[in-house]
């Protein structure tokens, strides 16, 4: 059921990539879909009642293996996260030059003025 | 686990918003408030690394996408694109989401995770393993840095190209032009 | 960009280095508690661009350029691979945690893990730099309209005008 709702969102997202005119709204769309897929990778990993993958000091370690929730998709999201804000950062910069040469984020009115 | 169904909606309620109002300045801050919620959620999945970088970053690219927004042409785009492609992008979506929803009977049930059905699953070793190979007491530090470092060389790779092109594409002609004639 | 309001002024100055601090602690301690080279790379670049959105960016440009940011961006990547280099040198293989593996450090100190609180280190130069200097590019640009076309020029220039 919760990975449902986490599939709802990421079709929000690429509703928005497919229908919308604005480019900056496909840009925001492509940012929701990242959200999605991060936030879906650690319900994969999650277990119920589970604590941080964090070894306090003290901590009892064979109670800790049993409790913790898995630490790899953690790890590959966090470098996606990182990755996602550079993407980010050149969808926009590409936007702006695109503003700068047709004046608009009507991608309609890009494609009209190509020939 | 009551209260992610209730951030998950508000997530999707979020998007829809950002993605239907007119306004693009309070779309680029809905979108704000899609990703806060995200690192809630983070929160309470027992991830607190990746809560930190998710709020971090959240305000960064709030801050980047308002600097490319503001102070431009204001004039609201309505309307969609053409009718027949909209209609087909609409139907691939629900085949999409059909599809999906079919892929989630094969996946292990919510709060059972792999390492949990499998006791040979690579996290297993991490979790055992983990303080006595690398000595870090944070399970996900040693697993970015030591068993899979090559997995963070390669994010600073992409990361590096990914600044370099928006650095290229950015680059200022009108300073240029002055370079030269000053030159000349 | 003369920068925001007097109160917007006074409170950057006086946070301004708290997030500095807050930034080299997530680094720091990132193989004991959570954050990590990432989230304080990320952290201290923010509390520059606060000084650029406070004071305008020439009060930030003056306590780290834009050349000298470009420079700590290939020192960090530089210094990430050098790590993983010393570890063919020293353990035998790519990236091997050769400190860790010679003459472990007590658990739950902070110098304990080896080469993972250098790398840590370097992670942060980087990413924190290179996303500083995207913003700067961001900050310093502006697209105005002259005549009937938009042309990109730089805010120094228009001031100049």
């Amino acid at each position: 059921m919760i990975y449902t709702l986490c599939l709802v969102l990421f079709m929000v997202g690429l509703y928005g990539v497919l229908v919308k005119k604005n480019i900056i709204k496909i840009v925001l769309g492509l940012i929701i879909m990242e959200y999605a897929v991060n936030l879906f990778l650690i319900f994969l990993g999650y277990r119920i009642g589970g604590v941080a993958p964090i070894i306090t000091r003290g901590a009892d370690l064979v109670e800790f293996t049993k409790n913790s929730v898995d630490p790899l998709p953690q790890a590959l999201v966090l470098t996606s996260i990182v990755i996602s804000l550079g993407v980010i950062a050149l969808m926009v910069a590409l936007c702006i030059r695109l503003y700068e040469r047709y004046g608009t984020f009507d991608i309609t009115e890009m494609r009209r003025l190509k020939g | 686990m009551e209260i992610l169904f209730v951030l998950l909606i508000l997530m999707i309620v979020g998007s829809i918003i950002a993605l239907e109002t007119k306004d693009l300045l309070a779309a680029v801050i809905s979108v704000g408030t899609v990703g806060l919620t995200c690192s809630v959620a983070f929160l309470f999945l027992a991830a607190p690394d990746i809560a930190i970088v998710q709020v971090v970053v959240e305000v960064l690219v709030l801050v980047i996408l308002i600097r490319a927004t503001i102070n431009r042409d204001t004039t609201a785009i309505s309307g969609d694109r053409e009718f027949f492609g909209m209609a087909v992008s609409i139907v691939l979506l629900f085949v999409i989401f059909i599809f999906g929803i079919k892929v989630f009977n094969d996946l292990p049930q919510f709060g059972q995770p792999i390492i949990a059905l499998f006791s040979d699953a690579p996290s297993n070793t991490y979790i055992s393993r983990g303080l006595k190979d690398t000595g870090a007491a944070n399970i996900v530090s040693s697993v970015i840095l030591d068993y899979r470092a090559y997995d963070t060389l390669g994010e600073a790779t992409v990361l590096f190209t990914a600044i370099l092109g928006a650095l290229a594409i950015l680059r200022s002609k009108a300073r240029k032009k002055q370079k030269e004639t000053g030159n000349k | 960009m003369t920068g925001m309001t007097l109160i917007v002024k006074r409170i950057a100055r006086c946070v301004k280095s708290f997030i500095f601090l807050y930034g080299i602690y997530i680094t720091l301690y990132g193989h004991l508690t959570p954050g990590g080279g990432f989230a304080g790379g990320v952290i201290i670049a923010c509390s520059f661009i606060l000084l650029i959105l406070a004071f305008g960016k020439e009060k930030a440009l003056e306590r780290i350029s834009k050349s000298l940011a470009s420079e700590l961006d290939s020192i960090g990547a530089l210094m990430f691979l050098f790590i993983a280099l010393l570890g063919i040198l020293i353990g035998g293989s790519f990236f091997i945690n050769f400190i860790q593996k010679n003459n472990p450090g007590q658990d739950f100190h902070l110098f304990s893990a080896g080469t993972i609180i250098l790398s840590n280190i370097a992670i942060a130069i980087k990413v924190g730099s290179s996303l500083f200097m995207v913003f700067v590019i961001f900050a310093v640009l502006r697209v105005v309209k002259k005549g009937d076309k938009f042309e990109m020029i730089q805010t120094e220039m228009r001031d100049e005008e």
